[in-house]
């Protein structure tokens, strides 16, 4: 049994013991990349799980334990983790939790004291708290985010864009329902599997998954009609999570429309970015800076390896580039906005609207502090510049109906279909 | 063939019928209370019946309730405001504008000129459902409302972003005295002003505007407040009711056959589900139980009739009803009157004494107690000695039932009160300032927009089968949630009792913030008109796992708790001289108000002057004690607020050669203006920094600001840029920093996102920037040594000739002075904290952030506490004092990090106590006061909170302060 060791600051430590011993609970986000993930934490033997839980009980422990006030992610994600640990499904004495930090100016760099504090209130004290950042916040002796295991994320990244990408452009038009779905499927069981083993993960196999992968895509039968193209952007847990923003993207998948969320990868880019951007913009260590421009490069290498493979198949649309992406709102905001998406948020409106889905959804927790700007301040500017943008802000949080989301929705959904009537 | 249009809105059921030369056959418009199925049935019977036959018709479906049974019953679906747009483009091709007001909805279209269109998101301020509210709160109709408002002389300034502020900024209206139909006119105006400032977002509504929807077509004199608003006058066409209909009826392309439809629309009321929770009652033994226990709480009572000798009077003037009790000398209840306020205690109170003094000559009522909202009005009106604080009326009352008590919870009308007890002093109080979901109000307008007497609704709901699980959260949201669980079968039964649960719930985990049930203690005593309601109380109880005392006059405890006040008073220090007004003074009484506006600062409050019989008078409205005592600037030397604005008020512009350059004064500029104009005085410009906010300043910027739910503090910003604007200044410097100074107290030092990055949010809104140059570039001030170089190539973008050499003076010269004005700021907290000391006055310790200075903002609170016989210092007078230390959460904002400090130095200060500012929408301080309280509470001291907005009800303020130096006191 681990003993339970605390820092000096008090907190509970994960342990080489724990490492052993303990059940990592894994909060979801994205499906696909989530599965990934936790398949590379097995393969370095972290017994992790994902919690694919979701259920109205969620938002009671979350409003129970975390102040109302608080954006609706956090209360989603805390309420996720007290929700499975009052489940009895597992050994409370022998479960982590783990969650990210990204250490921005957002509070979302407080999810994690927010989780702990929960966790005291909810008389689970004991169970410890990882932090997966790449800040050198919270250091744990049971746990470490070595080069190789941060290589496979990114690669998990990666396939997981792919995935998501090709079937939002492959399942609007298939002939067969369920084939595209059936894909993603068959494609993450395999990867997991392969990336299990520690396999699937160097440059060259990726390259070899990717473009298979992309083929077995392109041999869906479909039938190409003019559709509503949908963009979703967002503070990115209600933009990709389908338990926070009420099963968006299967809405308007009902309403026929094809859908387009921007991958995980350029929000990567972005947060590494911003490093430099700092030093670029106030100054700072040129050292400093060369590391961070290793993993910068690095990550956009990959991110051409996503594009290149994609581009092998030409029935598909490639995702941009980050650098496309970035100077697309120069001159509109500037790139010292990094809390929260910042003006990557701006950007991938500004994207979105370029490659033909002018209409876009904007989701974001109510009162979300960075969307103020980033989000629905810049939706003027954005017009002015394509004033074909019809964008539709949504709030989320856990009194906002799927009612009132979808009536302001559908009203978005109207005028893009008339637009579309003249446009064919 | 005929075509049908249905529009299924929020609270109502529009129809148009159409031949096919699409003329209308037939319209209707009714109220359907939610019971919309049925009445759609009916309908589309009746049409089948009357115009259609055996045939196939067309029919769409459009209104925000229509979309679920359009799309289960298989008829096609129309978006409305899409609807209004094809409905104009046929009837009004030349229309530039519209505006559509519904029961829960605001939209604007904008048609000429780019189309867009705009509705309310999540805030139903400004709609029907919210002006029906407001009726009601006045106690007559909408229509009578209208009738009013014709005669109005005065606007009074409403919140109106939410009906929760709007009912607050009312009441104390009302309470005060003010005219029902100057009342009437601000509520419309208020309307029309969250319209235009929530929807149109920097576009200008003008040209050809069409008024459409309920409200618009029935109220005339909303009509006219938007006109004034919009200085226009807007067209009300024909059928102005039908127009979301109409435009279904026109789109309508698919054949259906009625049968069929009314099939499907029978079928589709039976078979959907909701989430639901275990029934309240599951028997009538269980509530026969559950009432034979608290029948036996009951007050000690003694016969009026014939009574004499002395009595004791306890009023409570609540925000919708009146209270007032009569003890005798054992303290024995002699008689009580509970009634609704009617907008004005005032002829109530007088009645009921006359009636005393008339029916009852043997009575002699020695002495009294007033408590409540109108506490100061009734107080002067009648010449009833005491006035006391509701917490201290409702603990005083709660004593005599349970002297052991440890948390007292009143649910009234529109407020809650509950707080804890410690150590036999009120400690730990929680208000419901944002939010009256948990009221009884709440149920009230729920059972009235169904159709039903409170009481009777209350009932329904103790044996429901399913009591619905609506959650806790606002009333607005609440509506919908009900309109959902509607749609999906929930019986009235069902809502009733799910109302009662989350009107618990919102008061246990929105308003106390508990986590558990033990926290609240277990010796509870519950109280207020709310809690009369059986459901409410056994919700309660179940919710709590504990047994409560519910006293039989439950409704009466606060007037119960001002009369016992009063009574022990007098047993202390009896005073036969003294006497509440006497039968001949009520007899003449008269009571007349008028409003002025207050000259004496900068505030303008707009004072209500209630004149009685005698010499016997009564001002409300203000917030400072000037008009009252007409003494000014009465404890500013006790003040830090009032300093430090003073202080930042006194750099003023100096000539220079490079011209001006505008600093619009908000946010981060309250503290590193000293930084900023030093700076630029030295690089030779001439700094021209905006004028003080003011409630003219901010509407003139408030139709660019593009999120309605961002803080107060950023929203006035666009004021200040155009104040600025105004003056001529043709360069604004106004930079973004994700960084602040790095004071080490914390794990990093950044600005809050809106502090940081809201420049990008006024460059992007505001086109009335296009002709002066706007300055938002990214300034790394933290970074001292990096700072001149940057900051040079940032202003070589927009000036000539200005090198690194005269930065790097000028740069120098702004640090000094930035130093100087933090030490000053010390300096002076330590000579106020000096003073209160020797006369030994209590200390507050007002935290905020900086811009919390900004009278505008913060509504005089700081005067409000001096009033009180407190000295008032700030968050960064005293935070130097401490290191950094471990926080529970990442102290990462340096402003944040400051309150942290705060809080951790005044624990080993006896004499201060720290009261928290949180402006409303803050996501901030969602983490902060958590942290604050805290620290606060890990060393047993008061945490108190008082959440700021565009309005402030400093009503609610002062209750806290009052009861925080009650608690000093005990």
């Amino acid at each position: 049994m681990a003993e339970l060791i605390r820092d000096k600051t008090g907190r509970l430590l994960f342990t080489k013991e724990m490492k052993e011993e303990y059940t990592i609970l894994c909060p979801m986000m994205l499906r696909i990349h989530f599965e990934l993930f936790v398949s590379i934490f097995r393969h370095y033997g972290y017994k992790a799980e994902l919690l694919t839980t979701s259920g109205p009980n969620i938002v009671q422990e979350g409003l129970k334990y975390v102040h109302n006030d608080t954006c609706y992610p956090a209360l989603l994600v805390i309420g996720q983790f007290i929700d499975a640990l009052k489940s009895g499904k597992y050994d409370v004495s022998k479960t982590a939790l783990i969650i990210t930090q990204t250490g921005g100016g957002c509070r979302a760099s407080n999810y994690i004291h927010l989780l702990r504090k929960a966790l005291r209130k909810a008389g689970f004290a004991d169970v410890p708290v990882i932090s997966l950042n790449l800040s050198g916040l919270e250091k744990n002796p049971g746990f470490s985010l070595s080069i190789p295991l941060v290589r496979k994320m990114i690669a998990a990244i990666v396939y997981g864009d792919a995935l998501m990408l090709l079937e939002n452009q492959v399942k609007p038009y298939e002939v067969i329902k369920g084939d595209s779905h059936a894909m993603v499927k068959k494609w993450t069981k395999y990867l997991s599997e392969k990336i299990n083993k520690g396999d699937a993960c160097s440059i060259k196999q990726q390259k070899e998954y990717l473009h298979k992968l992309t083929a077995d895509f392109a041999s869906i039968p479909v039938k190409r009609v003019p559709k509503v193209k949908v963009g979703i952007v967002g503070e990115i847990y209600v933009k990709y999570a389908p338990f926070a923003n009420n099963h968006l993207e299967d809405f308007l998948a009902e309403q026929d429309c094809e859908v387009n969320v921007p991958g995980l990868i350029n929000f990567v880019l972005f947060k590494v970015d911003n490093r430099l951007d700092d030093i670029r913009i106030y100054g700072g260590s040129k050292a400093k800076y060369h590391v961070i421009k290793v993993l910068y490069d690095y990550l956009e290498k990959m991110q051409q390896v996503l594009i290149e493979a994609i581009k092998s198949q030409p029935c598909f649309e490639p995702p941009a580039s980050y650098d496309h992406v970035k100077k697309l709102v120069d001159g509109v905001i500037g790139y010292g906005d990094k809390m929260g998406e910042g003006w990557l948020l701006t950007a991938e409106m500004l994207e979105l609207a370029e490659a033909g889905f002018e209409n876009i959804v904007c989701a974001q927790p109510f009162g979300c502090l960075p969307n103020h700007i980033c989000g629905k301040g810049m939706i003027r500017k954005i017009k002015a510049i394509n004033e074909k943008a019809n964008i539709v802000p949504i709030d989320y949080d856990p009194s906002a109906t799927r009612v009132n989301q979808e009536n302001r929705i559908k009203l978005m959904l109207a005028v893009a279909k008339e637009n579309l009537k003249e446009e064919v | 063939m005929i075509k049908i249009g249905l529009d299924v809105g929020s609270t109502t059921i529009k129809c148009v019928v159409l031949d096919e030369k699409e003329n209308i056959l037939y319209k209707s418009y009714e109220r359907h209370y939610s019971q919309i199925t049925e009445k759609m049935g009916e309908l589309l019977q009746k049409i089948q019946k009357e115009y259609v036959g055996k045939e196939d018709a067309m029919v769409s479906v459009s209104g925000s309730a229509g979309m679920g049974v359009a799309e289960s019953c298989g008829l096609p679906f129309i978006q409305e405001v899409y609807a209004t747009r094809l409905a104009l483009k046929k009837l009004i091709p030349d229309a530039d504008s519209v505006i559509e007001l519904g029961g829960e909805d605001a939209k604007i279209l904008f048609l000429t000129g780019g189309l867009e269109v705009r509705m309310n998101g999540s805030c139903a301020g400004g709609t029907g459902a919210f002006i029906d509210q407001m009726a009601t709160l006045l106690n007559i109709t909408p229509d009578e409302m209208n009738e009013l408002s014709k005669e109005h002389e005065k606007i009074y300034t409403i919140a109106s972003r939410c009906g929760v502020f709007a009912k607050t900024d009312v009441q104390p209206l009302l309470n005060q005295g003010a005219r029902k139909s100057d009342v009437a006119a601000s509520i419309f105006a208020a309307v029309a002003n969250q319209t235009i400032a929530g929807l149109a977002q920097g576009r200008p509504i003008s040209g050809k505007v069409v008024y459409l929807g309920g409200p618009l077509t029935f109220l005339s004199e909303l009509r006219e407040a938007f006109d004034t608003a919009l200085s226009t006058k807007g067209l009300c066409p024909e059928n102005s009711l039908y127009f979301v209909a109409l435009g279904a009826a026109y789109n309508s392309e698919i054949a259906v056959d009625l049968n069929t439809a009314l099939k499907n629309v029978a079928a589709y009321s039976g078979h959907a589900s909701f989430l639901f929770i275990p029934p309240l009652f599951n028997n009538q033994e269980e509530y026969d139980e559950f009432k034979t226990r608290h029948e036996q709480c009951r007050a000690p009572r003694a016969e009026l009739e014939g009574y004499t000798g002395k009595c004791f009077l306890g009023v409570d003037a609540g925000s919708t009803t009146v209270k007032a009790v009569l003890l005798d000398e054992q303290g024995k209840l002699l008689d009580s009157i509970y009634q609704s306020n009617a907008g004005n205690p005032v002829p109530i109170i007088r009645e009921y004494l006359l009636n005393l003094y008339q029916n009852h000559p043997g009575i002699h009522i020695v002495t009294g107690a007033v408590t409540g909202y109108g506490e100061e009005l009734l107080k002067n009106a009648f010449a009833i000695e005491y006035g006391i604080v509701e917490t201290v009326a409702h603990f005083t009352a709660a004593k005599t039932f349970m002297p052991d008590v440890d948390f007292v919870i009143d649910i009234g009308g529109q407020d809650m009160k509950c707080f804890k007890i410690r150590g036999g002093a009120i400690d730990n109080i929680f208000l419901n300032e944002a939010c009256s979901s948990g009221c009884g109000s709440f149920l009230q307008t729920f059972a009235n927009t169904l159709g039903y007497d409170i009481a009777e609704f209350a009932k329904m709901g103790l044996f429901a089968k399913h009591p619905v699980d609506l959650g806790s959260r606002c009333t607005v949201f609440m509506n919908s949630s009900v309109k959902q669980a509607q749609k999906d079968g929930a019986t009235t039964e069902d809502i009733s009792a799910g109302l009662s649960v989350s009107v618990v719930k919102n008061a246990i985990y929105k308003v106390i913030r508990a986590a558990s049930a033990e926290e609240l203690g277990r010796r509870i005593v519950v109280q207020g008109g709310t809690f009369l309601n059986d459901a409410v109380l056994r919700v309660f109880e179940k919710e709590l796992g504990v047994n409560v005392i519910r006293p039989d006059i439950s409704g009466l405890m606060g007037a119960y708790g001002a009369a016992v006040y009063a009574m022990s008073r007098w047993n202390k220090q009896p005073d036969e001289s003294k006497s509440i007004i006497s039968k001949e003074e009520l007899e003449n009484f008269v009571h007349e108000v008028h409003v002025t506006s207050c000259g004496l600062c900068s505030n303008h409050c707009r004072l209500t002057v209630n004149v009685f019989g005698g010499n016997r008078r009564f001002i409300g409205g203000n917030r400072c004690e000037k008009p009252v005592t007409r003494r000014s600037g009465a404890g500013d030397e006790l003040d830090l607020y009032t300093y430090k604005l003073n202080k930042l008020r006194s750099y003023e512009p100096r000539e220079g050669k490079r011209g001006k350059i505008g600093i619009p004064m908000g946010l981060n500029m309250y503290e590193l203006l000293p930084f900023w104009h030093t700076f630029f005085t030295r690089l030779g410009f001439e700094v021209v920094v905006s004028p003080v906010s003011s409630r003219e300043l901010y509407i003139e910027g408030q139709h660019t600001i593009p999120s309605d739910t961002v803080c107060f503090p950023a929203k006035l910003m666009h004021g200040h840029v155009i104040a600025l604007l105004k003056e001529g200044v043709d360069h604004i410097f106004y930079p973004c920093m994700s960084y602040n100074f790095d004071e080490d107290l914390g794990d990093n030092h950044y600005n809050c996102p809106v502090v940081a990055y809201y420049p990008e949010v006024i460059s992007a809104n505001m086109p009335e920037l296009e002709h002066a140059t706007f300055i938002k570039d990214y300034v790394g001030i933290h970074r001292r040594k990096d700072f001149p170089g940057k900051m040079t190539e940032i202003l070589g973008q927009y000036f000539e000739g200005i090198s690194l050499h005269d930065v790097k003076n000028a740069a120098d010269a702004a640090y000094d002075a930035y130093s100087c004005y933090l030490e000053d700021v010390r300096h002076q907290g330590e000579v106020i904290i000096e003073k209160a000391r020797e006369k030994k006055l209590p200390i507050i310790v007002l935290s905020g952030r900086p811009y919390h200075l900004d009278p505008e903002i913060n509504h005089g609170i700081n005067k409000l506490i001096t009033s009180l016989g407190a000295a008032v210092v700030s968050e960064d007078s005293v935070s130097f004092h401490e290191h950094r230390f471990r926080t529970g959460v990442l102290n990462q904002w340096t402003y944040h990090a400051r309150l942290y400090a705060a809080a951790k130095y005044i624990a080993d200060q006896p004499d201060m106590n720290l009261v928290q500012l949180v402006s409303f929408g803050c996501g901030v301080d969602a983490i902060t006061t958590d942290e604050v309280r805290e620290i606060l509470e890990s060393e047993q001291k008061i945490y108190t909170q008082i959440k700021i907005d565009e309005i402030t009800n400093l009503g609610a303020v002062k209750i806290r302060l009052r009861s925080l130096f009650a608690a000093l006191e005990a």
